[in-house]
This record gives structure tokens, C-alpha cells and sequence, in this order.
């Protein structure tokens, strides 16, 4: 049991089971491994680099967009940039890191050895970098520039070397993330430990099952837009080409259906990850376990329902738009109740105000805001307003940048001692903290006004009553440039210089905390034994008569059991 | 809490001016959602605050918080409060939508694309592009004048231009001129790829499809100068896709639409010909007439 074991165990030299098992060569984490803790942060740090290129594209959009005349860069390539940091962003930073957090943390919650399909998982991950680098090839030749959604006909009139790229790559991101998700469905729902029921696991495990489902049913579609898209670019078919009868409009429907429920699968893993984040540091249990697992799946189904509402001002009739608006409106109400719940988990604990902590308050306090865009966009009369202006702008990036980035920044402070062995430093977290959440607030705040005030987007080229708020919203994103470096030199240096974590930095209850840190290959190094749920901090202050600590009740109980 | 909320629900200064009482009935109803937006921020932020300073983990402190695992009532009131408001929103914005024109049957329905099939189709009711009136977008208001005759004008997006049609008058233009008062319906349609027609001032936009033709009624109730943004990535220069709607007075309206039409009168005068199929000294005269050159001069020049 751990918490004999956490008596025994001495402060300074690492504990004797250490040096009996192998830990990984630098070299592995470089090959083709079948590990999912390897693959886990094989996902995330390539994850991360393709997130500091998408980030220095973003950062040239800013600067551009501090004039209205387009005198940094030429109109056709401010396009090109606008394309590949939306496409980079979603396709190969935040659907990977939340495929990083799956594949290191699932097996090991549940108690298994590895994920159902360990030589999958590996292929999954290695379709990455092919991937990514197939997309930034796109710029010898020029990058598509008809945006992430790359609507037909201006996706088969513009830039189409970069287009055709632009499809293959997506394709082949599109068939890891569904692999991934085989892997993450099976797992969870057939290797669980035995005393682990589906009302006992981690409701990380719980958001992977939403999100799982949401790719396997979603992907397929966007695959098939996209070949058809590819079909009419190169072999001269007319699916979306008006010129030969096709309809461009089936080309929106298809593509919202999977993309759509792409931006749950971009939030949900880390709703899941602020659900196990929050009780630890609040050393509370979860307020709500049910309606969180429960709304995650609510908002997996819904999500497959409300795509339309990307159409709103599109190719769409009356009748359809009510329908979206009707469902879109709906899907409030589950995403509410776990903020409310995360809120509930925090009030009245005691707060570790670490780096992992503040991050997920700075998620919960923007995601808040993304969210309440978000409702108001449901409402078909003002979305028609602000429809393609920089308020869609503002609203997606309160809630990828607040709440996922937010999410996953928070992750990668909470589980670093697990993966690493060691503890980052918590005044460069606190720095990092505090400028990625200034400099976010001034980038896209304002944006919100721009939008409602007639600023369209996806143009180098603005009306100059608009120039005030974009230097703003510039300089607001040379802050956030400059929190990265913080966050690089933290995580370099803590690699080699950190504190040792030992095995249960946190003190949590999940049984990853419960195996070395980092894990033995195996994670566990006999069978785990379930001893307590998830939750279920608080535990030690339960006792009718309050004077007696834990060590004394175990042992009476152990006493008794004899 | 409340009392900010409504103030700021009211008074937030985001939205431009409003220049026809449908982007005043959006206006309201944007109005109504910012107050319960800024009330939930208050709450939640406020939630997050306190708690952040309040609960902090004292020094030396290591147990743990208390086991409230949850709440069932607590739970309930908010999940049914979210929930009437989303009902209530959804209510509001539809009969605004409809107060639009949303759902008027003749712009409402999506009959797909019919352009590119003139003559094909002709023998099928629902694809018939004869039926001009059929359109996707905002048609006329339930509530409108069903005797006035809305004005109509054609509009066709281009890369990077609008241009617009005057049919009963003949006159095509680069900006549009309406007079104030009267509804004005739009049908448009996009020679290439697909822009939208964006109006901030109206609350009102719509995406303008090749091959297909959609819809937009509006009344202005201001005169003034508007913008013409469009509203969907059509290439490089789309930041550049702008003209202007000008609300104008009757008399005003009346006066450019007849300083146009002139331009549009079958005039004796050609305006180009054929040079082959006239002598030289015919097709020289207008250019010898324009220099001031005459007998005169020419008489000037010979020795």
C-alpha cells in the first residue's frame, strides 16, 4: 500500500526498486517504440515544435496586421501564412498534445501495461511527422491560401500545389488521430483493472472515451470531403464545382461534420485533465463525478449534431438554421455544468497556488469567456452579424488558446514530475503564468469589438478606423511570443536540474502517482491494487473523533482484519 | 452583480450605429444576451477570485480539504437555470430571425444549384430556375407591407468587386443607392467563387454562391453612407472587396438612379465604331474636332 510504503521511504536517496529496472535511452525516444509512455512524449514534444511554428506564422499575421495597408507582407502569402497556422494549430499541435496526454496517462490510470494496440500506437504517432513536414513542404511552391476550411471553388482556384498538399497531409493526420483513438476506445472500455469499474475510473479516461468517439465517427468524413475536394482539384470532377453542376454547399456540410466535433476533440482531453488537475491541488474530491462523466458524453453526441452552425449566413435554408441554433443552444448547458462543478471542486478547498493550479484556474476563467461567445454565436440573428469577423476570431481562440492551450500547459506542470523524475521550477511556471494569460487577454479580448464593429477577417488589408485596437491586439501577441521563453528554459533546465519528484509529488490518489516517477516500462511493478477512488482526498479528516491520524486507524483496521 | 450586468448589458458601446429596425431588434437581442454574459463572467469570475485568495493552503498545512463529493440539488439548479436560459435565448432569436424574414417560404427553402442548369431542368417544379423568387437568405418580414413593392436589385460578387443591377431601370453600378424607408431586396448570386454580402450597420449578411442565387430584404430607416464589406475569403485581395450603400431621400434616390440611366440612353451618338468600315477622314473628324485642329490650322501648316 502506498501510504506504508511513503513512511519507509527516505527523503534524499531514491528508493532501492529504482536501480533494479531499465530506464529508457535518450536514443528511444527518437525510434519507432511501442511504449505509449514513450509515445506519449514523443507526441507532445513534437507537438510543442510544430506549435512554435504555427506561433512564429501567427506572430507575422500580428505584425502585418498592425498597419491596415499590407506593407509587411504581400496579400497572397498573409494568406498563405493565415492557412498553415490554423491548419499547423489544429492538426499538429493541439489534437497531438491531447493524443500525447491519452496515450501516456490512459494505461497507466487504469492500472494496465500498455494500450490494446502498442505497435499501432507507434505507427499512429509516426504518421506525424511525415504529416507536418509534408504540410511545411507546401511553402517551396506556395502554401494553399483558402483558409483551414479550404472552401471549393477558391481552394481549386488558388494555390493548388499547395492545396493538393494541404489534402494529403490533412489525410494522413486525420487516419493517426483515428488510430489513436481505436487504441484509446478499446483500452479504456477492455483493460481497466478488475476492482476498476467504469464509476471508478479517472474522468480523464471518461473525456477519452467522448473524444475517441467523436474522431472514429467524425474523421471519415472530413477524409472523404477532402478526396473528393482532391478529386475535382486535379482530376477535373465537379463534386463542388459549380462550374460542372457541382454544389459547393455539400463540401461545408461535410466538412463541418467532422470539424465540428474536431474542436471537442481539441477541448475534451483537457476538460479531462482539469478534472483530474483541480482535485489534486485543491486536495478536494471532484465536485460532481457523474455529471462530469456523463456531460462528456453529452457533449460527444450533441457535437455530432450542431455543425451547421458554421452555415449560419451560408448556403443554407431557413428552416436548418433554426434546427442548429436549437441544438447548438443545447450543448450550453452540459459545458456549464462542468464549469460549474470545476468551480464547486475549488471553493472551500485548500489551494496549492503552483504552477499546474493557476493554469487550470487561467483555463477555467478563459474558457469562461470563450464560452459565453460561444452561446451568444448559437443565436442565429447576431451570428449572422459577426459571421466571418474577427469576433468568430476572438471566440475560437478563448477557447482553443484559454481553454485548450490553457488545459495543456496546466497538464504539462502537473505530470511532469511523473514523466520526468523531477520537479519544474515553480517561479518560471509562475512567470509563464502570468504573461501568457496577460499577453492573451490583450491579444483577443479586443478582437471581440473589432468584430461587432464590421472588421472582417482572414485580410491583410483593413478599414484604418480599426488600426487602434490591432496594434493592441499586436502587442498583446509579442507578449505572448516572449512567454515562451520562460516556459522552453523551465522545462530544458528541470530536465536535468529538477528537484526529484519521487514517486508522489502531489500526494494524489490516481494510481499514475502511485508507480515510480518516471514508471518502470512495465508501470507497475506488481499488480495494482485499487485502494481508494480517484477522488477521494478528505479521507483523513473523516474520523468521528478527530485526534487519531491515519497510520494509527490503518493499523487498527489491519488489526482487526487479522 | 445584477445591476453592473444590466448597465453594461446596455451600454457596452460594441455595436455600430443601427440603420433599420431589424439590426435594432438584433440589437436588442445581442443587448439581452450581454447582460446574462456579463452577469455568468461576474459569478464565475468572482467564484474564482474569492476562492483563489480565500481558500489558499496555509503554510505547513497537509491535509486535505473537505470530502464534498457533490451536491444534488445544487446540481439541479444549475443544470435547469442554463437550461431556461438557452430556451428563453432560442425563442427570442427565433422570432427576431423570423421578424427578419428568416423564414419567409420564398427564401427560406434550398431549392440547390439551379444556374448552371437553365434548360435542363425545366420539366421539374422544385429545380425551376424560372422560379426567380426561390432563394436561400432573409426574404420579406411577415410584418411588412405586403402592397409595397420592395426594390429590387441584382447583385453579383466578383473578384473584387460588387456589382449591382437596377433591373426595372436598367442601371448597373459599383456602389448601390436605395432610398430610405422602402424595402429593398437583393438577389445575388457570385461569378466565381464565394464572397457574402455583409452590411454592418443592417445586421445582415449573406454568402453569394456561384450557381445559385440567395437572398436579402432589408428597410433602411437612416439615411446615410454604409459599408459594403465582403464577408467570406474570396483570394488575396479580399480585405479590399468593399463599396459603399447609400441611404438616400427619394428625390436624392430618383436624381442618381436618372444621372445613371443617362449614361444607359440609346444615344445617336456612337460611341465606338469599327474603323475599317469607314474612311480615314470620317473616323479622324472626332479626334481632329477634339484637338482643335480645323481647316485653319491645317491651312497654317501647308506651305
Amino acid at each position: 500500500m502506498s501510504t506504508t510504503l511513503e513512511r519507509n521511504v527516505p527523503a534524499s536517496p531514491p528508493p532501492p526498486e529504482q536501480n533494479e529496472h531499465p530506464q529508457r535511452k535518450w536514443y528511444e525516444y527518437f525510434l519507432f517504440s511501442t511504449d505509449h509512455k514513450v509515445i506519449g512524449i514523443q507526441y507532445l514534444v513534437t507537438a510543442f515544435f510544430f506549435y512554435f511554428i504555427g506561433g512564429a506564422l501567427a506572430e507575422v499575421m500580428r505584425t502585418e496586421l498592425s498597419t491596415p495597408d499590407p506593407d509587411f507582407v504581400q496579400p497572397e502569402f498573409y494568406n498563405q501564412l493565415l492557412t498553415m497556422h490554423g491548419t499547423i494549430m489544429l492538426f499538429l499541435w493541439i489534437i497531438p498534445a491531447g493524443a500525447a496526454f491519452a496515450n501516456y496517462l490512459i494505461p497507466l490510470m487504469i492500472g494496465a501495461e500498455d494500450m490494446a494496440f502498442p505497435r499501432l500506437n507507434g505507427v499512429a504517432f509516426w504518421m506525424i511527422p511525415p504529416g507536418g513536414i509534408l504540410l511545411m513542404s507546401s511553402f517551396f511552391n506556395g502554401a494553399p491560401q483558402a483558409g483551414w476550411t479550404s472552401y471549393p471553388p477558391l481552394s481549386l482556384v488558388s494555390g493548388k500545389s499547395g492545396e493538393e498538399i494541404w489534402i494529403l497531409s490533412i489525410l494522413i493526420l486525420g487516419t493517426s488521430s483515428m488510430l489513436g483513438a481505436f487504441n484509446f476506445v478499446t483500452t479504456i472500455l477492455l483493460m481497466r483493472m478488475p476492482d476498476m469499474d467504469i464509476h471508478s475510473m479517472p474522468l480523464f479516461c471518461w473525456s477519452m472515451l467522448a473524444t475517441s468517439g467523436l474522431i472514429i465517427i467524425g474523421t471519415p468524413v472530413l477524409g472523404a470531403a477532402l478526396i473528393l475536394l482532391s478529386f475535382d482539384l486535379i482530376a477535373g470532377t465537379a463534386f463542388f464545382n459549380p462550374a460542372g453542376g457541382g454544389d459547393p454547399i455539400v463540401y461545408q456540410h461535410m466538412f463541418w461534420f467532422y470539424s465540428h466535433p474536431a474542436v471537442y476533440i481539441m477541448i475534451l482531453p483537457f476538460f479531462g485533465a482539469i478534472s483530474e488537475i483541480l482535485p489534486v491541488h485543491a486536495r478536494k474530491p471532484i465536485f460532481g463525478y457523474r455529471a462530469i462523466a456523463y456531460s462528456s458524453l453529452a457533449i460527444s453526441f450533441l457535437g455530432l449534431i450542431v455543425w451547421a452552425h458554421h452555415m449560419f449566413s451560408s448556403g443554407t435554408p431557413g428552416w436548418l438554421r433554426m434546427f442548429f441554433m436549437a441544438t447548438t443552444m443545447i450543448i450550453a448547458v452540459p459545458t456549464g455544468i462542468k464549469v460549474f462543478s470545476w468551480c464547486a471542486t475549488i471553493w472551500g478547498g485548500k489551494l496549492s497556488l503552483n504552477s499546474a493550479f493557476i493554469f487550470a484556474v487561467g483555463f477555467l476563467s478563459s474558457f469562461l469567456i470563450g464560452g459565453l461567445s460561444g452561446v451568444m454565436l448559437a443565436s442565429v440573428p447576431f451570428d449572422i452579424h459577426v459571421h466571418d469577423t474577427y469576433f468568430i476570431v476572438a471566440h475560437f481562440h478563448y477557447v482553443l488558446f484559454g481553454g485548450s492551450v490553457f488545459g495543456l500547459f496546466a497538464a504539462v506542470y502537473h505530470w511532469f514530475p511523473k514523466m520526468t523524475g523531477r520537479m519544474v521550477n515553480e517561479t518560471l511556471g509562475q512567470i509563464h503564468f502570468v504573461m501568457t494569460f496577460v499577453g492573451f487577454n490583450i491579444t483577443f479580448l479586443p478582437m471581440h469589438q473589432l468584430g461587432l464593429q464590421g472588421m472582417n477577417r482572414r485580410i491583410a488589408l483593413y478599414d484604418p478606423q480599426f488600426q487602434t485596437l490591432n496594434m493592441i491586439c499586436t502587442a498583446g501577441s509579442y507578449i505572448l511570443a516572449l512567454s515562451t521563453f520562460p516556459f522552453i528554459i523551465n522545462i530544458i533546465w528541470s530536465c536535468y536540474k529538477g528537484k526529484e519528484a519521487g514517486r508522489n509529488p502531489w500526494k494524489a490518489l490516481t494510481l499514475e502517482w502511485q508507480t515510480s516517477s518516471p514508471p518502470i516500462i512495465e508501470n507497475f511493478e506488481e499488480e495494482p491494487v485499487l485502494w481508494a477512488g480517484p477522488y477521494d482526498y478528505g479521507i483523513d479528516t473523516e474520523s468521528i473523533d478527530g485526534d487519531e491520524d491515519v497510520e494509527d486507524m490503518l493499523a487498527a483496521i489491519t488489526a482487526e482484519s487479522r | 452583480m445584477t445591476l453592473i450586468s444590466l448597465w453594461y448589458g446596455q451600454n457596452h458601446g460594441l455595436l455600430p450605429i443601427a440603420a433599420s429596425s431589424d439590426a435594432g431588434d438584433v440589437d436588442e437581442l445581442f443587448n439581452f444576451m450581454m447582460t446574462i454574459a456579463t452577469g455568468l463572467f461576474l459569478l464565475v469570475e468572482g467564484v474564482l477570485v474569492y476562492s483563489v485568495i480565500k481558500f489558499r493552503r496555509k503554510k505547513g498545512d497537509t491535509t486535505d480539504g473537505p470530502p464534498v463529493e457533490g451536491n444534488v440539488p445544487l446540481e439541479i439548479v444549475w443544470t435547469a437555470i442554463p437550461t431556461v436560459i438557452v430556451f428563453v435565448l432560442s425563442i427570442y432569436s427565433f422570432e427576431i430571425y423570423n421578424r427578419m424574414g428568416g423564414l419567409d417560404p420564398m427564401a427560406s427553402s434550398d431549392p440547390g444549384p439551379n444556374l448552371a442548369h437553365v434548360g435542363h431542368h425545366s420539366e421539374l417544379v422544385a429545380l425551376d430556375p424560372s422560379q426567380q423568387n426561390i432563394a436561400l437568405g432573409l426574404g420579406v418580414s411577415p410584418e411588412s407591407n405586403q402592397d409595397v413593392a420592395p426594390l429590387e436589385v441584382k447583385v453579383n460578387g466578383i473578384q473584387y468587386a460588387w456589382v449591382f443591377t437596377y433591373p426595372e431601370t436598367g442601371v448597373i453600378s459599383g456602389e448601390i443607392h436605395v432610398p430610405v424607408n422602402r424595402p429593398v431586396a437583393l438577389n445575388m448570386t457570385a461569378g466565381d467563387v464565394i464572397h457574402a454580402f455583409w452590411l454592418p450597420e443592417f445586421r445582415i449578411k449573406q454568402d453569394v454562391i456561384p450557381g445559385r442565387e440567395t437572398k436579402l430584404v432589408f428597410t433602411a430607416n437612416q439615411l446615410g453612407q454604409y459599408p459594403v464589406i465582403c464577408a467570406e475569403l474570396c483570394g488575396a485581395y479580399h480585405g479590399g472587396m468593399k463599396t459603399q450603400l447609400y441611404v438616400q431621400t427619394q428625390e436624392d434616390y430618383d436624381q442618381w438612379i436618372q444621372d445613371n440611366t443617362f449614361a444607359m440612353n440609346e444615344s445617336n451618338e456612337s460611341v465606338a465604331m469599327n474603323p475599317a468600315t469607314n474612311p480615314d477622314a470620317e473616323f479622324l473628324a472626332p479626334y481632329a474636332e477634339d484637338m482643335g485642329v480645323d481647316a485653319n490650322t491645317l491651312a497654317q501648316l501647308k506651305p
